[in-house]
């Protein structure tokens, strides 16, 4: 999927697939976290990303394919060999051993006699130095959490395997907690890979995210190219909300797709649009609420020249103090949702009101129409 | 009267007083389901060693009656006649108890992590003796251990009698009525109350703390050093009291089994009480027995360090 240069860290995932008898976990997958990077497996419960870590770290054997870490080939290397760490969903600290010991765990195992200094050391990191000497259930989930992660990371793994490592906090915790993993990560410069279902927590912490999906990798990319570019539907819907138009291509000029949705048109440009657009086929319009203006249906005029437009009229608005949020029925998409920033106020924009919804076609993205509209929506809005 | 004028006319700065019904009658509730266990072990339990404490200290004869003249002589006259079936009694119990450890805890662990469909079949196998007689199972085992039977037989052409008997643990070519026939029929018949506790509690054991010490460097064998059995302690120490504490009590094994060189301490008592009928020495024998396994117990689980291991 990614090429980089063969470094000598990179994670590198070839052909790998696991299947459970007829159940297909993971379907065959290239991938390759480059060294140092911090990188998402992103997705619903059951699409396979955890499955996928779990190979990645020798607990689950693979059907098929190879893990190779840098040069080595570490396919059928029991976990134990592994120059890999893995920060557990849930934590599994060990209850019978006080937080030192705990830490300590993994440099006793390699046969190192005096870890004191390197322990006091990483529980300061991780901020728990005064904990030392107590047991994890006696410490609250956040700091269990930052055990786990210093328990994985005293043995500088080559690559650090974080599985839903935040799923257990509350809301605020985990912001918290991401900034921090984020600090860790640039502090010790060693390769992250982390498994959530939180887009947001993905999009905030990695470098590069992998979207999965039924056991494939729907798309790779940096967050902000996933949320721009979105190929599919379910990337499109998982990943923020989207507005999805179908409409059917009218004509091309140039780099541009003219399309024709309901009465209006609407303008893609052709760089933009991941699916063959021959003239008469369908395509799938999207764009993001924040990119739309909504002006009201009176003031149609002042709208500048060359903006797609669509007309409608507010099914519901709900005021949420940095922005508001727009439920617009139109004839092309039944429930169309827009953001605006609660700048200046247009007291006319209430529910009932007709209003025409316009944005710059440079936002606009063109997807395949052969594909699930609502792919991606209920996983996406569950969290 | 002054709960009646505080039901009637709650004064307004204190509104506390209305709860007060509500809590007063829920109060008992506790009590209330308390009070049948409380009943039955007084009736059951307290009653009855009472009456046992009060009778080791009585002389007389069964002819003239029993009287108490807080004669505890007799504790020190019984532990100085019997002390050779208590220290039997010790060993015999602590070797099945060891043995069931040995036995029970890789079938256990079999049980909790490997057994995967089977588990409650093999959990089943296991209590399955118990819907026959204790009795019945260990007169089992003396047709089992037969003279000229096939298991002597087989232990006699591999020559293991030969080693045991040199050890002492059984004579010339017999098993039965042998220190390693009652062993065996204390092991076989205590081996469920060792192995239910120990799946109990490997079974509570999070299969993600394997893999975690497997993640952290630990082979599969460091892993079980490590984790698992400190994890299983409150197991294995449930279980050897469950097994320890009634094996050092029987009676049953060494009689069936064993021989009059096998006797321990429970045939003893048993004996006094039934059929010798000095019930002061017998009395005063379970005293002393209960008070060494409260002792032993008390020092095993301090020991063991299992007090902090929820």
């Amino acid at each position: 999927m990614k090429t980089t240069q063969n470094s000598s860290g990179d994670v590198r995932l070839t052909g790998i697939g696991k299947t459970y008898g007829s159940f297909t976990a993971v379907h065959p997958l290239d991938l390759t976290v480059p060294e140092g990077s911090f990188f998402a497996l992103l997705g619903a419960s059951g699409c396979g990303k955890t499955t996928t870590l779990r190979m990645i770290a020798g607990l689950e054997e693979p059907s098929q394919g190879t893990v190779s870490l840098g040069d080595q080939d570490v396919t059928h290397l029991p976990p134990y060999k592994r120059p890999v760490n893995t920060v557990f969903q849930s934590y599994a600290l060990f209850p019978h051993l006080d937080i030192f010991e705990n830490v300590a765990f993994g440099l006793r195992r390699r046969g190192l006699k005096s870890v004191k200094k390197q322990v006091d050391e990483m529980l300061d990191l991780v901020q728990l130095g005064e904990q030392a000497r107590k047991k994890p259930h006696q410490l609250s989930g956040g700091q269990q959490q930052r055990v786990a992660v210093a328990r994985a990371l005293i043995n500088h793994p080559k690559v650090l395997l974080l599985d839903e490592p935040l799923g257990a906090l509350d809301l605020k915790l985990r912001r918290q907690m991401q900034l921090e993993l984020k600090r860790i990560q640039t502090e010790v410069g060693i390769t992250f890979i982390h498994v959530t279902h939180d887009q947001e927590e993905a999009m905030t912490m990695a470098d590069t995210v992998a979207v999965m999906n039924g056991g494939r990798v729907e798309q790779l990319g940096s967050p902000a190219d996933l949320y721009e570019n979105p190929k599919t539907t379910f990337v499109a819907n998982f990943l923020g909300t989207s507005n999805l138009i179908e409409a059917e291509v009218d004509s091309r000029s140039g780099e541009e797709i003219v399309l024709k949705a309901g009465d209006g048109k609407l303008v893609l440009p052709e760089a933009r649009c991941a699916a063959p657009a021959a003239a008469g086929g369908r395509v799938l319009v999207g764009i993001r609420p924040e990119k739309i203006t909504l002006t009201h249906a009176d003031d149609a005029g002042q709208i500048p020249v060359g903006r797609n437009r669509i007309t409608g009229k507010i099914a519901a608005t709900s005021f949420i103090g940095v922005s508001t949020q727009y439920v617009i029925d139109s004839s092309v998409c039944p429930e169309f949702e827009v953001y605006v920033q609660n700048v200046e106020r247009d007291a006319r924009l209430v529910p009932g009101a007709d209003v025409v919804l316009h944005w710059s076609p440079a936002h606009t993205f063109g997807l395949d129409a052969a594909q699930d509209i609502d792919a991606g929506v209920e996983e996406g809005a569950a969290l | 009267m002054s709960t009646l004028t505080e039901a009637e006319a709650p004064p307004p700065t204190a509104p506390v007083p209305t709860a007060k019904p509500a809590r007063r009658r829920g109060r008992w509730t506790p009590y209330l389901l308390l009070a049948p266990g409380l009943i039955w072990l007084v009736v059951f339990f307290a009653m009855p060693m009472v009456y046992q404490a009060s009778t080791s200290v009585q002389t007389g004869s069964l002819e003239e009656g029993y009287r108490v003249t807080w004669h505890v002589a007799t504790y020190w006259d019984a532990l100085s006649e019997y002390y050779p079936q208590f220290l039997r009694s010790v060993l015999y119990a602590g070797t099945a108890t060891f043995l069931c450890l040995l036995l029970g805890y890789p079938l256990a662990y079999l049980i909790a992590f490997r057994a995967g469909r089977w588990r409650n079949l093999i959990l089943i196998l296991v209590i399955a003796p118990f819907f026959t007689s204790f009795l019945i199972r260990t007169l089992a085992w003396k047709t089992i251990l037969a003279d000229g039977g096939p298991v002597v037989g087989a232990l006699n052409s591999l020559h293991v009698l030969d080693v045991t008997s040199w050890l002492g643990l059984t004579a010339g070519d017999r098993v039965l009525a042998t220190p390693l026939a009652v062993v065996c029929g204390l092991t076989y018949n205590f081996l469920p109350f060792m192995i239910l506790p120990l799946y109990t509690s490997l079974e509570r054991i999070d299969g993600r703390l394997h893999e975690a010490a497997g993640d952290l460097y630990a082979t599969p064998l460091t892993t079980f050093r490590k984790v698992t059995f400190p994890l299983s302690m409150p197991g294995v120490v449930s279980g050897t009291l469950l097994t320890f504490i009634p094996a050092s009590g029987d009676y049953v094994n060494a009689e069936l089994l064993g021989s009059t060189n096998t006797q321990m301490i429970g045939n003893v008592i048993q004996s006094q009480f039934l059929r010798i009928l000095d019930y002061p020495t017998a009395a005063a024998l379970s005293f002393i027995l209960m008070a060494a396994i409260l002792i032993m117990v008390t020092v095993y689980i301090r020991r063991s360090g299992t007090e902090d291991l929820v």
